[in-house]
């Protein structure tokens, strides 16, 4: 009696998440899913057309090249981190004496709102204030680094402050994975004549196999949902060379009146990560039963 | 990892001339990381006239705050010059109750979540933790369809309703994964003494749980602080949050560009956070940890 009294309390205390996240994801998700199937402008309408919004959707010029550039960005963004996450953690597992100080200079970036960011790579990137500057300064009235306002390489810029955020976080993932690797295997290959690239490269690496893959869904995660880097470095400029799909949408929804766009848009993402997550996440329960 | 260097045959001239090269490039990538913080800082110092004849990484001659005061209470912000002042007070005033609600709630579920369960609790989590995954831009038109509803459009209020309710997910993930790992018959002996659900919850599970609140009370603190896409969808004007403000601040078309206060800007909207990693580093690394390979 007393238990399922205070079973029953227990389900009236995870109601009020239980409700929210009832409305406010899945509600919400079939909201956006029905209205990209109807004719919305400015105001939301419900009268059912069909597929057509999609094939408007695909047929917009800045709807590809924000898919082009989501595939160029998100797949330079995670392969570098990745190299460069992996290679910190690495070399910060030699027994490195100040390894505590540089993991906190690694890792801040991850602490700083990407509008932030963006701010600073601007900056840095503008050809007339930022290395550019700099260089020609230095004697070499040249030098061009103008990528940020450059219709082909602005997606680029995006990579370079993405990785400057991001790629600390993957060393902090590698590093730790790094330590729970068994001792007595390295000590063994080592004894056998294996030099050190070959240990890690042959045996380390690939029994953090998983991390990879944990590190490889959070990026591609990042890297869908990008938006703020893109409003704060680029302004999806120049015209909209840079455009990512999220702010193809916050576009089509907030300033152009395309509701139905908007929402289709939208639904894309969602399949998008879809796509990546749930094989993902089936893979993880699978190894956790076995396990 | 991390013991080769005790194994027979590492120590030699070869492995000292690599220890060199290892500490090398490690410094050199310190310096990568560092250096747009150390640009931003030593710019947001300089004079305006300093700024147009000095180098990008030359210091400062003269150390001179005057561009963070301009940046703090007269840049120009969109339309008007009242600087970030306003703007960071918005964040705190949505900051607080966001974190401190979500995570309240999300204490309370993880502890109902794994203490008191009940037929269907884990599809229960696992629809609530599905919340962290979706792109937000699949809620953004109906949420700013609700908040007009509810009569919350463009308030703070509405700002903290949905940070609270996007949070929940991580929150609720942190507590459930915390609480699996205290053993169930601490919450057996209490009642079979006679304690109640709250009362447990109260005396016992909050009191341990520091840790973990200090984990997601500064996760949640981050990722709303650092917030733009719900600011941008749902504030207007005067409400904006400072990652808004921020952003109008530099794109802001009206008088003369200013570096080292834009940079002076940047540097305030990332203060908050930054000091928290500085003092709190160990757990934001472990909510970072949790919250994304779990969750």
């Amino acid at each position: 009696m007393q238990s399922s009294l205070r079973s029953s309390l227990s389900r009236l205390v995870v109601a009020p998440t239980f409700l929210l996240v009832l409305v406010f994801v899945y509600g919400f998700i079939l909201w956006t899913a029905y209205v990209s199937f109807t004719g919305s402008k400015m105001l939301p309408s419900y009268e059912w057309v069909g597929i057509d919004s999609y094939v408007r959707l695909w047929q917009y010029e800045r709807w590809h090249v924000a898919i082009t550039n989501l595939f160029i960005f998100g797949s330079l963004f995670i392969a570098i981190c990745l190299a460069l996450g992996c290679l910190l953690a690495v070399m910060l597992d030699q027994k490195i004496r100040i390894e505590g100080t540089l993991r906190t200079i690694y890792l801040y970036p991850m602490a700083l709102s990407f509008i932030v960011t963006g701010t600073a790579w601007k900056w840095l990137l503008n050809p007339g204030t930022g290395v550019q500057a700099f260089v020609r300064d230095l004697g070499f009235p040249e030098f061009t680094f103008d990528w940020l306002i450059n219709e082909q390489f602005a997606v680029y810029t995006l990579v370079i402050a993405a990785v400057w955020q991001s790629s600390g976080f993957v060393m902090a993932l590698f590093l730790a994975a790094l330590r729970g690797v068994d001792q007595e295997i390295i000590k063994a290959a080592y004894l056998d004549g294996a030099s050190l690239p070959r240990i890690y490269w042959g045996i380390v690496i690939p029994s953090i196999r998983p991390v990879f893959l944990s590190a490889i869904v959070i990026l591609a995660h990042l890297a869908v949902k990008s938006f703020d880097l893109v409003v704060a470095l680029t302004g999806g400029g120049p015209g909209f060379a840079s455009d990512l799909p999220a702010n193809f949408m916050y576009e089509m929804a907030f300033r152009r009146n395309q509701i139905n766009i908007g929402a289709a848009s939208a639904m894309m993402m969602l399949c998008t990560v879809m796509a990546i997550i749930v094989p993902y996440l089936y893979s993880e329960l699978r190894g956790a039963k076995r396990g | 990892m991390a013991s080769l260097q005790d194994l027979p045959g590492a120590r030699g001239r070869y492995a000292i001339f690599g220890r060199v090269f290892l500490y090398a490039i490690l410094l050199l990538f310190a310096a990568y990381y560092l250096l747009p913080l150390g640009v931003m800082v030593s710019t947001s110092l300089k004079s305006a006239a300093e700024l147009r004849s000095g180098s990008l990484i030359s210091l400062p001659r003269d150390f001179s705050f005057e561009a963070w005061g301009f940046a703090w209470n007269k840049a120009n912000v969109g339309v008007n010059a009242t600087g970030l002042a306003p703007y960071f007070w918005n964040s705190v005033v949505m900051v607080v109750p966001s974190v401190l609600i979500s995570t309240f709630m999300g204490a309370l579920n993880g502890y109902a979540l794994t203490k008191w369960k009940f037929p269907g609790a884990n599809l229960l989590f696992a629809l609530i933790l599905f919340g962290s995954f979706i792109p937000f831009q699949l809620v953004l038109l109906p949420m700013s369809l609700t908040l007009g509803f509810l009569g919350l459009a463009g308030t703070t209020a509405g700002l903290v309703l949905v940070h609270v309710v996007y949070g929940l997910a991580f929150t609720t993930l942190f507590f459930r994964n915390y609480y699996t790992s205290i053993p169930d018959d601490l919450v057996k002996a209490a009642t079979i003494d006679g304690a109640g659900f709250f009362q447990i919850f109260f005396k016992i599970m909050l009191p341990i749980s520091t840790p973990i609140m200090v984990v997601s009370i500064i996760w949640q603190f981050t990722q709303i602080w650092n917030d733009f896409l719900f600011g941008a969808s749902f504030s207007s004007g005067a409400s904006a949050p400072i990652t808004v403000a921020l952003n109008n601040l530099v794109n802001t078309t009206t008088g003369v560009k200013q570096h080292n206060v834009d940079m002076a800007a940047a540097i305030i909207a990332a203060l908050p956070t930054l000091i928290v990693y500085v003092l709190a580093g160990k757990y934001f690394v472990r909510g970072l940890t949790a919250g994304s390979v779990k969750g």
